[in-house]
């Protein structure tokens, strides 16, 4: 697959990728682009649906914040019917691994979509972004800086601080900023024959050294992976068990935000939003009577149990739960954590492939045989 | 004299296999313990695992899903998924030092009268060795 090396303009890293992305609109590669802006107000950047190239100057696809998983969007815009226009998309990793699960989930249509994946040095919560805009600091550059000098960035979120898919695996084109000289250049990367044409398209030169970013994402990952071995650790000695379980839970209010935001919780409705859950007063007061004491509102931790059940095999770990939770339930150690478990039993990486199938979806008759027979 | 402890154990079966094998241990006066409340559902893979939590976190002391035999399913391979479906939920007990020995999941064929009668006789004294579920008595769930 093709290569190319884009040398660092005077505008820096984030103008550089703002130009390639300018490219595409203007040469007519895409009818449209999805990516972030910062907002006028500085404070936040979010996703935008850009058709016109002279509003990309306020594009940022760098800035170090994560307001919503992109593949929710990417879904309310394909999901009625396919775009008949080419969209570039511009995700993080595990934005990009959420929208190959939707895809798989039926909830995004890929047809004309242009799959751009950036390397991801993570992201901030949006109220520490909006804090260091008010002390008058650049979070990008922050960010940015911080990744030149090799020094560890202890604002990151947590979901960004564990993980291990920092890289686009599943794009037509891949934007690599991981091990390049960012004062330099970076490397733009085919990913699929699509993209492969797209690059062709744009004329630009083969060229960059993709094995000292493979080699730099090698190291940056494993990093990664001691982390989140100790969180999954920390966790399990912090609420395994009945007695430690129902306590991490005593602070969930059940306003259910965490499902609103997640991006594999797709369900029009959700079984928790209809009528099983409804009863009346009589009802109430026998399910009160088998303990003698019912919380209310009822089945808080079935909530979470089922949920765990119906998306852990696709959690991308992106943490937005954790965003979410008005209490800081720890939902997202506990989530990231149990789907790591339920992920090795199928040997399956959420966004890894299109080709890999769910495994809720799937069976092979040949496995799990020991299961219904002990 | 304290009285023995008598589990509850919640049972979905198939109405293709472990429904009627239920019937067939009726009709052929076969003993079981009383302690199982089945429940009929189509197939084994309808069984949103929803329920099964329901019935643990408000304090049954055991579910049990049965199902036709892999590769006998009614539907083709309902009890296949229900196979993975099951083993998603045991993972994830397991993972929050839940009991995953208090779900079961049998495969017992309509002709399989017997089966029935052992398995409920198996799954309540197994139930009886282990004592109360524990999430019985927690009320703040």
């Amino acid at each position: 697959m093709r290569t190319a090396l884009i040398e660092i303009s005077r505008d820096g890293v984030t103008g550089t990728v703002r130009q390639f992305l300018k490219d595409l609109l203007e040469k007519g590669l895409v009818d449209a682009l999805l990516v972030p802006f910062e907002l006028p107000s500085a404070n936040n950047a979010v996703q935008t649906l850009v058709t016109g190239a002279d509003k990309l100057d306020a594009a940022n696809p760098l800035a170090p914040v994560l307001p919503v998983n992109s593949a929710r969007i990417v879904s309310a815009i394909t999901r009625v019917e396919a775009s008949t226009r080419k969209i570039g998309v511009v995700l993080r990793p595990c934005e990009l691994r959420a929208v190959v699960e939707l895809i798989k989930l039926k909830q995004i249509s890929p047809q004309n979509l242009l799959l751009i994946g950036i390397d991801c040095f993570g992201t901030y919560s949006i109220n520490d972004y909006s804090k260091l805009v008010e002390e008058g600091q650049s979070p990008t550059k922050r960010a940015l800086d911080l990744v030149k000098e090799g020094k560890e960035d202890t604002m990151l979120r947590e979901a960004c601080r564990v993980c291990e898919y920092p890289y686009p695996m599943e794009a037509d084109i891949v934007i690599g900023l991981i091990g390049m000289d960012l004062s330099k250049g970076i490397i733009i990367e085919a990913a699929s024959e699509e993209g492969e044409k797209v690059l062709e398209a744009l004329g630009l030169a083969e060229g960059g050294d993709t094995e000292k970013r493979k080699a730099a994402i090698d190291e940056l990952v494993s990093g990664k992976i001691k982390k989140r071995d100790e969180l999954f650790e920390r966790t399990s000695a912090e609420i395994s068990g009945e007695e430690k379980l129902l306590p991490a839970f005593a602070k969930c209010i059940n306003c259910h935000n965490c499902r609103d935001v997640c991006p594999i919780c797709y369900c029009r409705e959700c079984l928790f939003d209809s009528p099983t859950f409804e009863w009346g007063a009589d009802k109430y007061i026998d399910m009160a009577s088998r303990k003698a004491a019912l919380r209310m509102p009822t089945d808080t931790l079935l909530f979470h149990l089922t949920r765990l059940n119906h998306m852990a095999s696709s959690c991308v770990g992106c943490g937005l739960c954790q965003e979410a939770c008005p209490n800081d339930v720890p939902v997202f150690a506990i989530f990231r954590m149990v789907g790591d478990k339920v992920q090795k039993v199928f040997d399956y990486v959420p966004g890894r492939s299109l080709d890999e199938e769910l495994p809720l979806s799937t069976f092979r008759e040949d496995e799990l045989t020991e299961v219904g027979y002990e | 004299m304290s009285e023995e402890f008598e589990p509850v154990i919640v049972g979905f079966f198939c109405n293709w296999c472990t429904s009627t094998a239920a019937d067939l241990a009726g009709t052929s006066r076969m003993q079981y313990p009383a302690n199982v409340r089945p429940i009929r559902t189509m197939c084994s893979s309808s069984v949103d695992p929803v329920y099964i939590l329901r019935a643990l976190l408000t304090g049954a002391d055991a579910v049990i899903v049965g199902g036709c035999a892999p590769g006998d399913c009614h539907y083709v391979s309902g009890n296949y998924k229900t196979r993975r479906r099951i083993t998603v939920l045991k993972t994830i007990l397991n993972a929050l030092g839940l009991d995953d020995d208090r779900v079961w999941l049998r495969w017992i064929s309509a002709s399989e009268g017997a089966k029935f009668a052992e398995t409920m006789k198996e799954i309540t004294s197994e139930m009886k060795k282990k004592g109360p579920n524990p999430l019985k008595e927690q009320w703040p769930v």
